[in-house]
Order: C-alpha cells, then structure tokens, then sequence
C-alpha cells in the first residue's frame, strides 16, 4: 500500500476521484457544463461554490492544527461576521462592511489565541468559550432574527461571477495562494511546524511560539470571518442561528483527510482544501443521489472512514503483510 | 385553623391586591420557551398585543431555552395566586410535578403552541396548538387546485430529519396530493429548515432534474427553505411564481416580500396568535365556568397573491420575526 501511495497527497486524490466517478454514476448529468447569465453553471461548479465557506475555514484550522491546536469557534465567528455584514450592508460601502466584518473574525482570533497563547489555557477549552458565546452574539447583533440587505456589492461577493467562476471560489482560491505564499514562502510554515512538533524544544532553539500560536489563531479568526460573509452574501441575509452551525466540525474533518494530524506538526494547505472538496462532492452526490434524506449522515459516514483507512498507517502495513504473504505462497 | 386562618388573610391580601385595579382585569403568567426562532419572537410580541387588547395583565418569563427555568417561572405564578399560566412547553416530559401544584392552587394551565406528554391530559384546562398534518394538507390541497389536471413534478425541501413538525407536514402534502395521479413528488431532501440549506438542496434538485424545465412546483416544508430556492432558481434561469409554482409553510414577513416581487404563489400560515384564543377560553372559563375542549385548534390559513402581500408584509414586519 504504502509502496503504491509513495507521495504525500495520493491518497486525497484517489478518493476524490472514487467519489467523482460515483457521483457519475448516481446522477450522469454531473459533469455537464454550460453558461448561464455569463456564469458556469453546473454539479462541479455546486461542489466549488458550496466547499468555498470550509475551505476557507480549513484553511485557518490548518495552520492552528499544525501547532497542536483546535478552534471550535470558527463557525459561531461565521455567524458573528455575517450577522456584522449584513446589518451595515444597506447603509455602508462595502470596504467598511469587509473591514469590520473581517475585523470582528481577527478580533475573535486575538481572543482565542490570548487565551491559549498567553493564559496558556487548552485549546479545546478556550475555544469552545467562543463556540457557545458567539452565537449569542450573533443573534444580539440580529436580535434573533433573519437580517436581509439589498446591497448589490455584498451580493455579488455571494452570487456574482469572475470569468465565469463564481466569486466565491475565486475567493478561496485567492486565499489558498496568499495563505500559501506567506507560509511557505518564508520560514514561517517550518516555524509553525517545529511550534506544533515540539514547542518547548523550538522555543529553547529560540522560535517565538508564542507569537506563532496567537498569529494562526489570528488567521484563522480571519478566514472564519471571511468565510461568515460569503455565507451571508450568499442567501442575502444573516441567519445567527443556523450560519456555520457545526461547519468547525467540517473544517476540522477536512484537515484530517488532508493528512494533517491533530497532534500538530507537518501540515498541508493544498491536501486540507482538497479535503474540504471531498466532502462537499460527496454532500453534492448524496443530494443529487435522490435517496430519502434519513441516508444522508450514514453514507457521510462511511465515506470519511473509508477515506481515513485508505490513509491509516497501520492499515497500509496490514495490506502489506498480506502481499508479502501471498507473494511467499506464490 | 393555622390553614383557614392564612387562607382567610391571603384572600384579604388578594382582594386588597385586586381592588385598586378594574375588577375585571386577570392577570396571567405566561412561560415562554425564550427566543429560538423568528416566530416565537413574533408569538411573544402578538401575545402582548392580545393582553393588552383585552385589558389582560400578562406576565412573560423567557425560559432562554430550558425546562428548569420554565418550572421556576411556574411556580413563582403560582405563588404570586395568577389567575392563570400559559406554558410553551420547551420539551414533552418532565411537567407532571409542577403541573400539579398549579392544580392544587386551582391555576388553570393552557398550553400554547406545543402539547406534552399523554399522560397529563387532566393537569392542564386546553392546548392551543396548530395541527401541522393540517397545515401539509392545506398546501396540497391549494397546489392540486392551481394545477387542475395537468401533470405535475413536484420537488420538497423537508424539514430536519427526525423533527415531528417536518414529517407532519410531509403526511399532510403526501395524502392531499395522492388524490390526484397527476401531481407526484418526483425529489424529496432535507433543507434543515433553513435558507442556505435550502438554496443548496434546490441548487442540486434543479440539475437533477434536467436544469429544472421538468420541475412544475416546489413545496417547502418551511418560508426560509422557500425563499433559498427561489434564489437558486433565479440563479438557473428559472422564473420562481411563473414557471415553477411554489407553496410553503408558515407565513414569515419574507415569503410576502417575495410574492409581492411575483416570485412565490402561495404559504400557509402558522400563526403566531396562539394566546388570543386562550385568553378567549381562559374567559369564558373564569365568567362563566365554560369547560373548553382539550384542543384548540389554529386556522391553518392560505395566503396567495392575491391577498394583496405588501400589507401583509407591513403588518408582519415589526412582530420580531
């Protein structure tokens, strides 16, 4: 097994691909394409559009899993950011709503990283503050109710296209280089490692963790927020009690199947968002499968443990003792 | 003695307590669940308008969610001696204890919006709730009218799965409609009740479908739901209200806003009047020792078009949904 996924990331690959091939066979419209209102409409265009709000929030977990972190709270900051967005969006210019909307997901993210960073508190534990206080927030910013806006700028960062792609994912994609780019670019995604690895270690060898951890929780209040606007864009309103309800779940499963491990350490930003597309295009098949809705969590399920034995390291040495068995027999 | 004794002086404190106020004025302890949803804020802010209507003094406690703090409400009603409790059950058990207090104070109790266990039938007086079968067969009914006798695809955009509401609302559809052979519900999905989730499951119903020209008519278990599709169906090209027909429950401020732009046809209402009828009955009960029946049941009422959506929408709009 592990001879024939030699590279990091072919795991990921194959299983999208299996998934892909069996939403072919569930609903064979799938990989049609075709322009609507200068716009690609589509199955794999769904599958982008709908993965955009956790691949954006995987994209900060990522980082605040690489240094042996959790964040719990990204999808109650969607909320906030999207309750945020949506009550300035008729009556401010959109570089205010982004600014304050993306500043509440940094502020979040400041908050989060104090806690662990400086009081030293467990992440679990000090995120899960802001997971329970932040969607009361949200819904006192909406006063428990639906927020609706007109704005045409914040609708077309939810509906609008750029070449054909719709915003959103033009978006994510942006994010994926910049995040990339800033991390791997510098020394920055090797100090995140060597925090997540071993941080008494790496703070005697002189990284400032410290700072490291703060700053991808930072990040990952940033991408939280962004990822709570593009959701409110998207159905021109606000919903505090249902935006990002339990999307930390998904965001953190994604990172999984990216092969990044909860124990921090080596990390991958582009396997975390292909995770992230794992799930959404077996979310898109199980609701173009027509199969009665009581199914939906069960082959959810299945498909996600069949993904992590496909990159189970003691699976892939029990496949091997059974090739070498059967080569021994022959 | 002790007892007649106290008994005699809380009567003379509650006569004392009562007189300088209209004699006829009752005062009612209402237990609401706290602010879940849209509609119960539009429940809390039409229960006042009924009181005050009715010159009734309402008291509402919110529960925020939690069935300890509507039991603390409750016995506090009781033992400021109200003339009555409303009680909007957050759960089905677990009411029996307190529920007998209030009877050994002679407390009518009436449930509002949500029954509870069978096996409290005597503890309370009624329940005011809607019959959400009902309100399914109600949208049925009104599709199966618009279409006549042509054939029909109809997509659903169900509730949560396992809530009663969804499955309820999916009896009701499914035994209006299985009178007609032309009507057929050809995709059904969950949309968990909200509008993401909505617009999502509409988005992959409409490629399923053939980029939705074989779709006929949506029906949403919810407003929310609706209104999400109705923008994936603006997105594919589709004309939501003309081409494809829609009809869903519960009547939210939003679901007129989008039949005034013609892009719904029709929802029926869940109204968020459920104290009128029981301040009506709690009345009666305390004029004339009228016994109402154990249910009271809602209107389930039919809203189109053409019941001119833009006033409804105004009226609607400041009730907190």
């Amino acid at each position: 097994m592990t001879a024939l996924l030699p590279r990091r990331g072919l795991a990921q690959i194959l299983a999208l691909i299996v998934i892909l091939a069996v939403d072919r066979v569930v609903s064979p419209q799938f990989f049609d394409l075709r322009l609507q209102d200068g716009r690609l409409f589509g199955s794999l265009i769904d599958v982008l559009n709908r993965g955009t709000p956790v691949a954006l929030l995987s994209l900060g977990m990522v980082l605040v899993i690489a240094t042996r972190g959790i964040d719990l709270s990204v999808g109650a900051v969607m909320a906030i950011s999207g309750a945020i967005a949506a009550s300035l969006a008729d009556s401010h210019s959109l570089t205010v709503v982004l600014a304050a909307a993306l500043g509440a997901g940094l502020i979040c993210g400041l908050w989060n990283g104090f806690l662990v960073a400086v009081l030293g508190m467990q992440p679990i534990v000090a995120t899960l503050i802001l997971m329970v206080a932040g969607r009361g927030i949200a819904q006192l910013i909406t006063e428990g109710r639906i927020v609706t806006f007109s704005s045409p700028d914040l609708v077309w960062l939810g509906n609008g296209s750029i070449l054909g792609l719709p915003v959103p994912v033009a978006i994510a994609l942006g994010m994926l280089i910049l995040t990339g780019t800033v991390v791997r670019a510098s020394a920055l995604g090797l100090l995140i490692e060597a925090t997540g690895g071993n941080a008494r270690a790496s703070e005697l060898a002189g990284v400032g963790t410290r700072a490291m951890i703060l700053a991808v929780y930072v990040w990952c209040g940033v991408c939280a927020g962004l990822a709570g606007v593009i959701a409110a864009a998207d159905i021109m309103g606000a919903d505090a009690n249902n935006a990002g309800l339990w999307l930390e779940l998904d965001a953190i499963l994604a990172v999984v199947i990216g092969g990044t491990s909860l124990f921090g350490g080596r990390f991958s930003l582009v396997l975390a968002v292909l995770g992230a597309l794992i799930i959404q295009t077996m979310n898109t098949g199980i609701l173009l499968s027509g199969y009665p809705p009581e199914f939906n969590l069960l082959v959810k399920a299945v498909v996600v443990l069949a993904v992590l034995l496909l990159q189970s390291p003691k699976l892939s040495g029990v496949a091997g003792v059974v090739t070498r068995l059967r080569r021994t027999k022959a | 003695m002790i007892l007649k004794a106290l008994f005699a002086a809380s009567a003379t404190a509650a006569l004392l307590l009562a007189l300088p106020a209209n004699a006829a004025e009752l005062t009612i302890g209402f237990s609401q669940i706290g602010s879940e949803s849209g509609w119960r804020a539009a429940e809390t802010s039409v229960s006042k308008q009924e009181a005050t209507k009715r010159k009734v003094n309402l008291k509402i406690a919110d529960a925020q969610q939690k069935q300890e703090n509507q039991i603390k409400a409750i016995r506090s009603f009781i033992a400021q001696n109200v003339d009555a409790i409303f009680l909007a059950p957050v759960v089905s058990t677990g009411w029996d204890s307190v529920l007998k207090e209030a009877k050994e104070a002679k407390i009518p109790v009436v449930l509002l919006d949500r029954d509870i266990d069978p096996s409290g039938k005597e503890l309370y007086l009624t329940a005011v709730t809607s019959d959400s079968v009902h309100e399914g067969e109600v949208a049925g009914d009104w599709l199966a009218k618009t279409v006549g006798g042509k054939a029909c695809n109809i997509v659903e955009l169900q509730g949560t799965v396992g809530a009663s509401v969804a499955a309820n609302r999916k009896k009701g559809f499914d035994t209006a409609i299985a009178k007609h052979a032309n009507l057929k519900v050809v995709r059904s999905q969950t949309g968990d009740f909200t509008r993401a989730k909505g617009k999502e499951v509409m988005e992959s119903f409409i490629k399923a479908e053939g980029g939705g020209k074989s779709i006929c008519a949506v029906y949403a278990h919810n407003d929310d739901m609706m209104v999400g599709a109705i923008q994936a169906m603006k997105e594919a090209g589709l004309k939501p209200g003309k081409e494809v027909l829609t009809v869903s429950i519960d009547a939210v401020p939003d679901i007129f806003k989008a039949m005034v732009a013609g892009e719904a046809n029709a929802t029926v209402e869940l109204t968020p009047n459920m104290a009128g009828p029981a301040l009506d009955a709690i009345a009666a009960f305390k004029d004339k020792g009228t016994v109402p029946p154990k249910w009271i049941q809602t209107d389930s009422k039919l809203y189109t078009a053409t019941d001119d959506p833009q006033k409804i929408y105004d009226s609607k709009k400041g009730l907190g949904y």
